[in-house]
């Protein structure tokens, strides 16, 4: 083994690495969580549930769970129909489909937002003006921020099922269809119980990225309060902020929660070895 | 990056022999009448979804054709605008690959009390709504700090957002394949007399890079685009504008064109990003 000197010298880097990671993650993350607890909290408790429970605010959290369940819902189909297709069949362009359900990750909120518009926008847009002759309204309402939402968090469920699919192979099914089982049989006792929980994984991760989603439903919304409010949460938070109007912290803080609380579901159920993140 | 590449564990690209052979002769069965209508639904909300609209902001950058679309990126405030969002990006990339891989080090090699801790708390920029994370920088670091550090409205407050939201990418690409790798080399090195560092820099190194490279990439790419958390800390100050949020106020002014011609650059630096990344991964994988 090394001399001790050695040893030493090893040491002292090690500390060094540590410090400046715990440094950087400290100055970075940790320090501004606890001054905005610390500032909701100083803030008293009345404060915060009058700031929470305004008019404005509950409707803005209805509204917020109302897209973000509808569109995790659509994602999940989306998702768990993808990831089959792309792991257990062969088709011309199975890699591009798989690309192309990756691409909203990397796309800019406001561009989707503005894709969004130009699309089903009500004055201009190539469907809209066709879609509002029709009496549906989709920008500045409910469907269009459905919309937006689902498109930053398709890939989501997507990345948590694939890799799943693709370890776990097909000889089970194939034993199974062997056996006389149905597709539906099939996927009920063989392919659902295999990804359980990556789809909770999945579910969870895009839950919260729903919830959070500001810039595209920003663009979509146009951010209407009191009658056909369509204004989210992250929405009423960044309006407080710039109308330098109080309850933007409490506001923040319970999405802080919801996301913190998010994060240790995941990182508690997934297994320490094989545990790959949130972010990936 | 495709899914089928990323998706998978960094740490199987480095063994080719674990890799189905793909997509030469993929395992799976011709599609059926059930799986056919599911394809078929799936391309349909795709493209109703993303790929129509995404091209509809193609097509509006060229309204005025070409030289419309090079008028509308080359207006002042668009050039400034995406000056500053290239760069800061860059830069926040840069500083990643470094930090990204050095808290990974640590994560995977070192063992110390709240190591749990630090581990969950990566996550949480990448989850924070962006708006939050933004109020959560605004209120340490700017007018009213109670650090003493007055960011608002500068240059550098955006890079640090952006630090901040770009925190877990690299961090999460190189940890999976830290924990996978096979520490015979470096413990021969280390007995042939190598120090820590050369045994680092000759031997870990050169199997992270893949990794911190396309780590960085995604962080990159996350930068280019963000708007959220940059848009509080920025004061609505110009010199602090990023592309995102001068975007952002073209389509306020209904000037779309505008906003799709800075929306196309956006979109091209992604697809760049994404095709890069995809290649890179598939020269790793044959290299097995």
């Amino acid at each position: 083994m090394a001399e001790p000197s050695a040893v030493v010298q090893r040491r002292q880097g090690t500390v060094l690495l540590r410090g400046i990671a715990l440094a950087y993650v400290g100055v970075l993350v940790l320090i501004p969580l606890a001054v905005i607890t610390w500032q909701t909290v100083g803030d008293g408790w009345s404060t915060f549930w009058s700031a929470i429970s305004s008019e404005q605010a509950l409707t803005a959290f209805r509204l917020t769970g109302e897209v973000a369940v509808v569109a995790v819902a659509i994602n999940t189909l989306f998702g768990v129909g993808v990831a089959l297709l792309i792991t257990r069949y062969r088709f011309r362009g199975r890699r591009l489909l798989g690309a192309l359900a990756d691409l909203p990750i990397s796309v800019s909120p406001i561009v989707v937002g503005l894709a969004l518009v130009l699309v089903y926008g009500p004055f201009n847009g190539w469907f809209g003006s066709t879609l509002e002759s029709a009496g549906i309204h989709v920008i500045f309402s409910l469907p269009g921020m459905i919309l937006a939402t689902a498109f930053v968090s398709m890939p989501l469920m997507l990345r948590e099922i694939v890799p799943v699919l693709e370890e776990e192979g097909i000889e089970q099914e194939q034993a199974a269809t062997v056996l006389g089982a149905s597709a539906l049989q099939r996927f009920w006792r063989i392919t659902l119980p295999t990804i359980r929980p990556a789809l909770a994984y999945g579910l969870v991760l895009s839950l919260a990225r729903s919830i959070g989603e500001f810039g595209a439903v920003k663009v979509v919304s146009g951010n209407v309060s009191g009658n056909n409010q369509t204004q989210t949460a992250t929405l009423l938070v960044d309006e407080r902020v710039e109308q330098l109007e109080p309850g933007a912290y409490q506001v923040a803080f319970v999405l802080i929660l919801v996301t913190v609380l998010a994060i240790i579901v995941v990182s508690l159920r997934r297994p320490e070895r094989s545990r790959e993140s949130v972010t990936r | 990056m495709t899914l089928l590449d990323a998706a998978r564990p960094a740490s199987r690209a480095e063994d080719a022999t674990h890799r189905p052979a793909q997509p030469e002769a993929p395992a799976g069965r011709p599609l059926g009448t059930v799986a056919g209508l599911g394809l078929g639904t799936a391309v349909l909300w795709l493209s109703l979804l993303v790929l129509i609209p995404l091209a509809a902001v193609v097509v509006k950058s060229m309204d005025g054709g070409w030289s419309g679309f090079w008028d509308a990126i080359t207006a002042p405030q668009a050039q400034s605008a995406l000056r500053l969002t290239v760069l800061s990006s860059l830069f926040v990339a840069a500083v990643n690959a470094v930090v990204g891989t050095l808290i990974a080090w640590v994560l995977v090699r070192d063992d110390f009390v709240g190591r749990r801790v630090v581990e969950t708390i990566i996550d949480v920029p990448f989850a924070l709504p962006t708006i939050v994370a933004g109020l959560v920088l605004l209120s340490v670091y700017g007018s009213s700090s109670p650090v003493g550090i007055n960011l608002l409205g500068t240059q550098r407050a955006v890079v640090f957002a952006l630090l901040f939201v770009t925190l877990p990418f690299v961090v999460r690409t190189v940890q999976p394949v830290l924990l996978a790798l096979d520490r015979d080399a470096e413990q021969a090195a280390a007995c042939l007399g190598a120090e820590p560092r050369t045994v680092f820099r000759r031997i870990v190194l050169p199997l992270l890079l893949p990794a911190i490279a396309s780590g960085a990439a995604l962080a990159f790419a996350r930068a280019m685009g963000e708007y959220g958390s940059v848009l509080l800390i920025s004061g609505g100050l110009p010199r602090a504008q990023v592309s995102s949020m001068y975007a952002f106020q073209q389509i306020q002014n209904f000037n779309f064109q505008g906003a799709a011609a800075t929306a196309t650059v956006l979109l091209l630096v992604s697809l760049i990003v994404i095709v890069g990344l995809d290649v890179l991964q598939r020269k790793v994988a044959r290299r097995g």
